[in-house]
């Protein structure tokens, strides 16, 4: 096709900046890699041996117990979002009075907007006390499940409402044609049909839950140690870096690079299968 | 006589249909519960502490005292550094995306993948990149640059994807009219595609100056802590969030002020938000009489 030399000009230049925001992943990777590359050089299988604690300027770098932490603050953070994100969906496409869905829908705008140091800020004035009088001392992986759960939820409704619209109506007609009652259709029909679309929202809210820091740092009381029960505190990966970096030098600001870089990794995973997932279709 | 006796079976035990709608009433009603809380939470707290001194006086004694007016302005400084280079930045790459490439193509696969990956990199990742390449490899510093530009890299995936969805929701027959019509490429994007795509890229623009204003952890090492005023990008400056965040954890008493800087914040964030609805419904109104 013919091409003026302003179109060519246009071309390059924007290619040349596509390749520049591309490259922002690869420096990323490329400036955490080489930062954690001494504490590497110790050999990695240190950070993730149970047996050891989390002393770094010892030497002692096992980090798996707050790995357990990040993990576990996700899975119940999902745990909690995925029915009432599934109810939330289901709410704002078929049952909702038309009345009430617009302004549910504004408010949960609004809620994935509210910045995570301000669910942090009403976590530790407002639940992190409430927990407190069950169980002292109030902040723990309660709290950060809680927290999180709140802060991934308008992802997993938004995604879940997007999932169900993609289900063909003739689906949804068949299954009412065959006298299915409600509670079926939602249960057998409707959610195995959005599965995919399901799951992709639900990796994306882990990811969400998986690398949040304010909220969580500010909630679970950051002691590093296998939570026994859901009253104790725990520290998450995220946490441990803003914790620590302000001080940390030499071996041990390697290490807090490292664990960035599994966290990295972890939710580049997630990200990646997410990706496929929503391609597949 | 049947529908009789099945709608006397379903008396006796709970009607399914009714069950589901009371529990998806219930899930929605929890979550209208828990926003409401929250709001009102802050909106007790919080609306004492606001005034006008609040907003133009420096903070004293670690921000218990005093107003928020330097890390208002370290916000606003912060967030003009992140516009100004995100903004070109993922114009460019969106209109490389949509208007030069062939769906399919290696090299865009391989953009998109890491767009994508991009969008889910944690913050506080973002902030470790940002100490060791902009403040130390650049040599930077905790400086208010520094923070803008680890924002800038932490949008750009948002505001490319906006602008993109903005670009490719524009008809194709408008692009095949305007080369009919002998236009340049160049000139029907400034004359017709970007302005037809503007809605969603001014949608796109609010979504990421929102994301860059309620963001905390990628700033706490880059932009750092320092509750002065500025006197450039070059000085560390605090910003909203990380006030808010300094106030409640590392202040003894800083509650009040706080609760004051977070219903600041939210307000803010709010008001961004229906500026942005207003703007894309004008746009919107606009293009509709172009078409």
């Amino acid at each position: 096709m013919f091409q003026s030399g302003a179109d060519k000009g246009l071309r390059l230049g924007t290619l040349a900046l596509a390749l520049l925001s591309t490259s922002v992943l690869g420096l990323i990777v490329l400036f955490v890699w080489l930062e954690a590359l001494p504490a590497m050089q110790q050999g990695p299988w240190g950070f993730f041996d149970i047996t050891e604690p989390w002393f770094p300027l010892e030497g002692k770098r096992g980090m798996v117990p707050m790995l357990l932490g990040s993990v576990l603050c996700a899975l119940g953070a999902v745990v909690i979002a995925l029915p009432l994100g599934v109810a939330s969906a289901l709410f704002a496409l078929y049952y909702g009075h038309a009345g009430l869905v617009r302004p549910y829908r504004w408010m949960l705008g609004l809620l994935a907007g509210i910045p995570s140091v301000v669910f942090g800020f009403w976590g530790l004035t407002v639940l992190v006390p409430l927990i407190g009088q069950v169980q002292p001392p109030g902040a723990s992986l309660l709290a950060g499940v809680l927290i999180l759960s709140i802060m991934i939820l308008p992802t997993v409704a938004l995604t879940a409402e997007a999932a169900f619209k993609a289900v063909p109506l003739a689906t949804l007609q068949g299954a009412h044609a065959l006298g299915l009652n409600k509670l079926r259709i939602a249960l057998q029909v409707l959610i195995p049909a959005a599965r995919k679309g399901l799951i992709a929202g639900v990796i994306l809210a882990a990811t969400r839950a998986l690398g949040e820091t304010m909220a969580v740092l500010m909630v679970t009381g950051n002691v590093v140690e296998v939570p026994s029960s859901l009253f104790d505190p725990v520290r998450t990966l995220t946490a441990n870096i803003a914790l620590e970096m302000a001080y940390a030098t030499g071996a041990h600001r390697s290490s807090l690079f490292f664990s960035g870089l599994v966290l990295t990794l972890l939710v580049a995973m997630l990200a990646l299968y997410a990706h496929k997932q929503e391609h597949a279709r | 006589m049947t529908q009789l006796r099945r709608n006397l079976v379903h008396r006796r035990s709970l009607d399914p249909d009714w069950c589901l709608g009371a529990m998806v009433y219930l899930a929605a009603g929890v979550v209208c519960a828990v926003f409401a809380w929250i709001l009102f939470d802050l909106l007790a707290h919080g609306l004492q502490s606001i005034s006008w001194s609040f907003l133009t006086e420096l903070p004293r004694s670690s921000g218990r005292k005093g107003g928020i007016s330097s890390v208002l302005v370290s916000t606003l400084l912060i967030l003009l550094v992140t516009m100004v280079v995100a903004v070109p930045l993922a114009l460019a790459t969106s209109i490389w995306l949509s208007e030069f490439t062939r769906s399919g193509g290696r090299l865009v696969a391989g953009v998109r993948m890491s767009l994508d990956v991009l969008a889910g990199v944690p913050s506080i990742v973002f902030g470790l990149f940002g100490s060791a390449f902009f403040c130390v490899f650049l040599g930077l510093g905790y400086s208010i640059l520094a923070g803008g530009l680890t924002l800038a890299c932490m949008v750009l995936p948002i505001l490319i994807r906006t602008t993109e969805a903005g670009l490719s929701s524009v008809p194709h027959e408008w692009r095949q009219g305007a080369a009919a019509l002998g236009l340049s490429k160049s000139a029907a994007l400034w004359q017709i595609l970007l302005p037809a795509a503007m809605p969603s890229i001014a949608a796109g623009l609010i979504l990421g100056i929102g994301r860059a204003m309620a963001e905390t952890a990628a700033l706490i090492f880059t932009s750092g802590y320092v509750d002065r005023m500025p006197e450039s990008v070059l000085d560390s400056g605090r910003a909203l969030a990380i006030h808010i965040f300094d106030l409640s954890m590392n202040v003894s008493g800083g509650d009040q002020a706080a609760y004051g800087s977070a219903l600041v914040l939210i307000v803010a964030i709010g008001l961004i938000n229906l500026l942005a609805l207003k703007i894309s419904d004008a746009l919107l109104a606009k293009r509709v009489v172009y078409a």
